[in-house]
């Protein structure tokens, strides 16, 4: 009989709850799809006990899995979240005051470091950019009949940008004496997607052979040098893997039984080995102004020795937390992913560079000053 | 719904006692039409307000902060949106409409009836699995074709330019589309044509045509309008596909008609896709700004949709 009458308030209501149901579902918070591992039994390690929140870069999430569970299973009272978002997302949580520490693909930069304008440090203090991550970015390839590839960085570049389109390149073949190299096309594969490996390879690209890379180091592949693209890390493995005279470029740990091409670095090729790729970190000089404990690096990508082709990832701390108990814990377990061990697990799950001893060293002074 | 006005003089027209079920169906009814509009709204709003921040920015902000200029960076990938579901559909329609035919006209009963289940079973598949077959088994089996269509016919301005070495090109992803849209466009058909009256096909056959004859003279014509709300509805889901697209094609951000070329115009679900996880700030307002885009042209389809089928409802099964 009157169903308009009951129906129509009901219908409202209806309305009202969808409707703010969905402005809630925008707002997730970092907690919301964090990485959460429960802690273990009580009597185990120290007495630190408390929660610490994390978010952002998810070229390390695998590497804060690990560290996160090994460093609860001594500390069993610490609860670790790590959520990742994402480099920009973390960064922007962390000068919000949303986490205690933030994962970065890159430093703060230098308009970005300003005392106070970080939600968990106190008013007079600034951020700490610490490198704790490092990964060696492979160029991989698949070529028959071709074991060994060294470029050098003008044709790497060149072979990117599509201007070598063919494998018995003159240029290909002058750092390549004995190689007997095909007569095909070269199928070059890079990431559709956003992401930390992109930017480090075209930031390596931009400084080493800037007269053929024109366009400046960015996450997303600059359209206009054209290319195959393919969608993560595994994506472009695959299709280097199923093509044919491919070449592309990932984290070395998954090159698998692809070929790993040597890059010139001064007069020698080198490949991405750890030991190598760690030394990138330790030849790079701070960036300018930056403050004793701040080890923002302006990746050095000719340094002699060092493998040049890397993503360096910084946790991003306060140097005075405004509150202590953030400090305490913020201290262990930074200090532990910089720690010996640490670097070691992070090395032996997810093929990362450990810190040399004298990063690690100067880490671990960076990490004691935090108060 | 109401019928309080009608006169309580005459007996027999007094209404009905309400039954309680009435009341609860009724109302069940009302908030399920409601919820959809509701819904929509929620979405469209939701869209709208985080979309405005990247529509009213400078666009010198935007270069910095953002992925470029709006309009340039969100034009290539609606061109890449409806090019890819317009070559999906140019493959995919004839075959549905072929498969459909096939089922309701030309196969034996029993034979129809497991190939209909088959057929609807392909509308199951989940779209990771699409993207998956795409990538492992499609793309490297169609990498010989492109290098062929580049050669011998490389001077038809869609073959030209460099032929891709993986097949991940757009020509790929309109043929992963197209069988991904295979099941509506024929399940839609095949009902259609089931439903042309027996008279018309008889009177057909009675005056000596023969099947195809009476295929073309008294299904097709009977069948029209809803062969196209079919097509239209599969194109809405080429238009929306993401997961595939993103796996399978070798996207960019450029406008162009090469289907066989390494860079590729993207689509717009699937470039969301792609950039979300590393966004932030203006970056995730400006990608949201792209999906109001993509709303506004799968609301514009099904408008279109709605019109041709309306204009042609006199031929309509359904009325």
């Amino acid at each position: 009989m009157n169903i308009k009458k009951i129906g129509a308030p009901f219908a409202i209501l209806m309305a009202a709850a969808l409707s703010m149901s969905a402005c809630a579902a925008n707002e997730g918070t970092p907690a919301d799809n964090a990485t959460t591992q429960s802690s273990g039994s009580a009597d185990a390690g120290s007495n630190l006990s408390g929660t610490l929140a994390g978010q952002g870069a998810s070229s390390m999430s695998v590497a804060q899995q690990t560290w996160i569970a090994e460093f609860q299973k001594k500390n069993s009272g610490v609860t670790i979240n790590y959520s990742p978002d994402g480099s920009g997302a973390g960064r922007k949580a962390f000068q919000g005051g949303g986490v205690q520490f933030a994962g970065s693909d890159r430093a703060f930069k230098d308009e970005e470091m300003k005392a106070g304008s970080f939600g968990k440090c106190t008013a007079e203090s600034n951020a700490l950019n610490l490198p704790v991550y490092i990964s060696p970015i492979a160029v991989i390839y698949k070529v028959d009949g071709v074991d060994e590839l060294k470029l050098d960085p003008d044709t790497l570049a060149g072979i990117f940008a599509g201007k070598i389109t063919k494998w018995n390149d003159p240029k290909i073949a002058a750092t390549n004496e004995g190689v007997t190299l095909p007569d095909a096309t070269i199928t070059a594969v890079h990431r559709s997607d956003d992401s930390g490996t992109t930017e480090n390879f075209t930031d390596y690209l931009s400084q080493a052979a800037p007269s053929v890379w024109t366009e400046k180091a960015n996450g997303e592949w600059p359209s206009a040098f054209g290319g195959e693209a393919a969608k993560g890390t595994a994506g472009v493995v695959d299709a280097v893997t199923q093509g044919k005279n491919t070449i592309g470029y990932a984290d070395a740990s998954q090159a698998g039984d692809l070929g790993v091409a040597k890059v010139k670095v001064g007069e020698e090729f080198l490949g991405p080995d750890a030991d190598k790729a760690a030394k990138l970190v330790e030849a790079s000089p701070k960036v300018e102004g930056r403050k004793d404990h701040d080890w923002a690096l302006k990746l050095d990508r000719k340094a002699q020795g060092a493998y040049p082709i890397a993503l360096v990832a910084y946790a991003l701390v306060c140097e005075d937390y405004k509150d202590d108990k953030d400090a305490e814990l913020v201290k262990a377990y930074v200090g532990y992913m910089v720690s010996d061990e640490g670097q070691k697990v992070a090395h032996e799950k997810v093929g990362s560079a450990p810190l040399s001893a004298d990063m690690q060293a100067k880490m671990k002074a960076a990490v004691d000053s935090i108060k | 719904m109401s019928s309080s006005t009608i006169a309580q003089t005459d007996s027999s027209l007094r209404p009905a006692k309400r039954r309680i079920g009435d009341t609860v169906f009724g109302g069940l009814s009302t908030l399920s039409g409601v919820s959809i509009l509701v819904i929509l709204a929620a979405v469209a709003i939701f869209l709208l307000a985080q979309a405005l921040p990247a529509l009213t920015t400078a666009p010198d902000v935007l270069a910095e902060q953002g992925y470029g200029e709006f309009w340039g960076w969100v034009l290539p990938f609606a061109f890449g949106t409806v090019w890819a579901a317009f070559l999906a559909l140019l493959i995919a329609v004839p075959v549905s409409i072929g498969i459909a035919l096939f089922i309701s006209h030309y196969a034996p009963r029993r034979l129809a009836q497991s190939l209909g289940y088959l057929i609807d079973l392909l509308a199951a598949v989940p779209s990771v699995v699409y993207g998956l077959w795409g990538i492992f088994q499609l793309a490297p089996a169609l990498q010989p074709a492109h290098l062929w269509l580049s050669k011998y016919l490389g001077w038809f301005p869609l073959f030209s330019g460099n032929p891709s070495g993986t097949g991940r090109t757009i020509f790929t992803t309109a043929f992963v589309l197209a069988v991904m849209i295979l099941p509506i466009i024929t399940s839609l058909c095949r009902e259609v044509f089931l439903q042309t009256p027996r008279l018309h096909e008889e009177a057909a056959l009675a005056l000596g045509s023969t099947r195809w004859e009476m295929i073309r003279m008294a299904v097709f014509p009977f069948a029209r309008a809803g062969i196209v709300s079919a097509i239209m509805l599969g194109l809405g889901r080429a238009l929306g596909e993401t997961m595939a697209v993103a796996m399978v094609l070798s996207g960019a951000g450029v406008i162009h008609f090469k289907v066989l070329t390494q860079q590729n115009p993207n689509s717009i679900a699937a470039n969301i896709a792609l950039n979300f996880p590393e966004a932030f700030g203006l970056r995730v307002n400006q990608l949201i700004a792209s999906g109001l885009v993509l709303f506004i042209i799968t609301l514009a389809v099904n408008i279109l949709a709605r019109w041709i089928v309306s204009r042609r409802a006199q031929y309509s099964g359904a009325n």
